[in-house]
């Protein structure tokens, strides 16, 4: 049989995870072109790399998502940005990534070499490489298309020490942009719940933003991105770990007017929507107004907004004073968001 | 969004929050009872109990779908799914509701039952058409907001000549609903509230006129009223005044979508679809005469309590599980010994924990510190 991979016809097949001729093929044809670079290239089974002194940082993440595809990003790139920012929430520059694949018999050779092309660019506009990597392929029906593992590793600046047990009352919450793109935009292209929306997903890395908000502040006292969960999940989270409460000023969040509509529509609560390119950062109030600026000067935080405070709470609540006046928890969430009957 | 945007504007919410404190007599007390889950939530989800006098209580009703389905009707969906082996498809919130012996539609589905949440009847039908060799069942909950739709895909899946699509139905009445809290006490001498926060998409469809001889009977003022904030403050202003006045009318204050009639359209297809059952069991107002509705023998072929035989349950509700109260308006989620220890959104153990929309949820979600 010819071992030649047909990436305009061509499909997954149990060969390609099987360690033999077809898989190295696989690899040599899609993966290490994508990727290219020394250490991938050396071909090892694992990247050997000289470490600068000082600390390192370490992250992993599976990403699983449906649609595969979708406006603002692919899970190629969501695998990439999602690594890189966890990376970087601690103040690292994010250097290397691994990418572990799980791959579905029957999944078009096309839409994998879409996706690792996808790959590639984020992690060159990130400044990371991919230096080591996996393959397995599943029978058909015992997976969802791909899953993708990454692992990232960086370098910490010794002046950083960004923790959630740093955060103290006091504190101002500052984000970088608007909240709930990623998640609407998802749910929009859900197969039983499409509906109109001019949104594309904030998929983005945020190693250049990160580096000029800790240029400015190093003292930085926590960052976090806020994925799964939403912004209600993350400072949740925080609150918890650092033994505070928190307030938010509903007024000052910014949420696009498609994405509180689709909430509206579907009865969800923006703060609870996933995000792929943003993150909360706390810092001492004296220093918020000079993050702030720093933040709004970069375009990847020119909508930042300080959307409240750390306060002191034995109860480690989030509140939030809605614009209508009243104040109200936000609370943890309970399982997946589900719209409502009526 | 503009359009909702002035329905949540605090300068105007502070406006009618000062004409309530300005107008309710400090001698007298309110306690008006919000019909809606909607309204439940809005109430928190906005902070507004922060915005009245401490003399003006809101008291939260029965009217959410999933709390006020008995356990029995919920068993019945899950042998429909486990035993019948159909594709069950629901609603997400019925999904996590418990039946008896702690099961739920979720948990049968992780045991390998086939169900499907879904957002609109219409995915049903076409899930049918889909799987011509397997037995499909809607699972229809909700009251006359979500009827119409269901009859909608009853007249759709007779047109196409379905075998394999029925409808397991659960529809209930609002007014009676209201009767079944308001009756008891009148009968007993006793008020348990002043006036009330009447349904909104409800009364979409039925139309206002559905609660006059209600608030005559009863001499409760009713005020029909929307979904945003300022839409329940405002109702609340308006039923002050009434009580203020000893009057006991149907106000519309949300007559941008609520007319006399309501959609006659929507009540002509609930009408050659389904007709009133006798009796209904609710959760926490017990057996009322025709207050539900089934399917017409015409449609009996859809009809999943026509095509299945469905055992008896023998679903019991935890005893100290307080959401029957809760549901009449006589006790808060708070009263509950259950309420944020053994029952909690991630663990519900009474239906009114399950649903966003429902009391004790959203006394969870957004005030239970208070």
């Amino acid at each position: 049989m010819s071992l030649d991979n047909d990436f305009s016809h061509g499909c997954v097949e149990m060969i390609h995870g099987g360690g033999g001729r077809a898989m190295r093929r696989l690899i040599e044809d899609l993966f290490l072109q994508a990727f290219d670079n020394p250490l991938l290239r050396a071909g090892d089974d694992q990247a050997c790399f000289q470490a600068a002194p000082g600390r390192m940082v370490m992250t992993t993440d599976s990403h699983v998502i449906s649609p595969l595809f979708f406006p603002g990003g692919d899970i190629g790139a969501l695998a990439v940005h999602g690594t890189v920012n966890d990376v970087c929430m601690s103040g690292a520059t994010p250097l290397y990534l691994s990418a572990a694949f799980i791959l579905e018999e029957g999944f078009p050779l096309r839409d994998l070499r879409r996706i690792v092309l996808s790959m590639a660019a984020a992690a060159q506009e990130a400044g990371v490489a991919i230096v080591t990597g996996d393959t397995k392929v599943v029978e058909r029906g015992k997976g969802d298309g791909v899953f993708i593992t990454t692992t990232g590793v960086g370098r910490l600046p010794d002046e950083v020490h960004c923790s959630a047990a740093r955060v103290a009352a006091g504190d101002k919450i500052l984000v970088n942009g608007f909240l709930g793109d990623h998640g609407v935009t998802i749910l929009s292209q859900r197969e039983n719940l499409t509906f109109e929306a001019n949104l594309r997903s904030d998929s983005q890395s945020l190693q250049d933003l990160v580096a000029a908000m800790v240029a400015v502040a190093p003292d930085i006292h926590c960052m976090r991105d806020p994925t799964r969960g939403g912004l209600a999940a993350t400072l949740n989270e925080i609150s918890q770990q650092a033994n505070v409460g928190m307030r938010l000023h509903e007024k000052a969040i910014p949420v696009r007017q498609e994405v509180r509509a689709a909430c509206e529509f579907l009865g969800l609560d923006p703060l609870y929507v996933a995000n792929e390119g943003k993150l909360v950062a706390f810092c001492a109030p004296e220093r918020a107004d000079a993050l702030l600026q720093v933040m709004q000067s970069h375009p990847k935080g020119c909508d930042a907004a300080i959307i409240g405070e750390v306060i002191e709470d034995e109860r480690r609540l989030v509140r939030l004073r809605t614009g209508f006046g009243g104040e109200r928890v936000v609370d943890w969430r309970s399982g997946d968001p589900l719209p409502r009957i009526c | 969004m503009k359009y909702i945007d002035e329905f949540r504007n605090g300068d105007y919410a502070a406006e009618v929050a000062r004409r309530i404190h300005a107008e309710a007599d400090p001698g007298r007390r309110y306690r008006f009872m919000e019909f809606c889950g909607g309204h439940t939530h809005t109430l928190f989800r906005y902070g507004i109990p922060d915005l009245l006098p401490a003399n003006v209580n809101m008291i939260h009703g029965p009217g959410c779908p999933v709390c006020v389905l008995p356990m029995a009707r919920i068993d019945a969906a899950i042998e429909l799914a486990v035993r019948h082996q159909v594709i069950l498809c629901s609603y997400g919130d019925m999904l996590r509701v418990p039946g008896a012996h702690r099961t739920s539609l979720l948990k049968a589905k992780a045991q390998g039952a086939d169900v499907r949440m879904l957002y609109s009847p219409a995915d049903a039908l076409r899930i049918a058409q889909e799987n011509p060799q397997r037995q499909v069942v809607f699972f229809a909950i909700g009251f006359e907001t979500t009827t119409p739709p269901t009859a909608a895909v009853l007249l759709k899946a007779r047109q196409l000549a379905l075998k394999n699509f029925s409808v397991f139905c659960n529809h209930v009445l609002t007014p009676p609903a209201i009767t079944g809290i308001l009756e008891p006490a009148q009968q007993a001498g006793e008020r348990i509230i002043e006036g009330l926060v009447g349904p909104g998409h409800v009364s979409v469809i039925t139309g206002g006129g559905a609660y006059e001889s209600l608030a005559q009977r009863y001499h409760t003022p009713i005020v029909i009223a929307g979904f945003e904030p300022l839409d329940v403050l405002h109702a609340i202003l308006l039923l002050v005044r009434q009580c203020n006045e000893n009057r006991y009318e149907v106000e519309n204050q949300y007559s941008r979508a609520v007319t006399a009639c309501g959609n006659a359209k929507a009540q002509s297809m609930v009408a050659q679809t389904m007709t009133l059952r006798d009796r209904f069991e609710w959760r926490g107002l017990g057996w009322m005469p025709h207050s539900a509705l089934e399917i017409r023998p015409e449609f009996a072929d859809f009809d999943a309590e026509a095509r299945f035989e469905l055992s008896p349950s023998d679903a019991r509700e935890n005893r100290a599980c307080e959401c029957p109260a809760v549901l009449r308006g006589a006790k808060s989620p708070t009263d509950c010994k259950l309420f944020a220890t053994l029952c909690t959104p991630d663990n519900p153990i009474g239906a009114c924990m399950v649903s966003s929309e429902g009391a004790c949820a959203a006394h969870f979600s957004y005030g239970h510190t208070r």
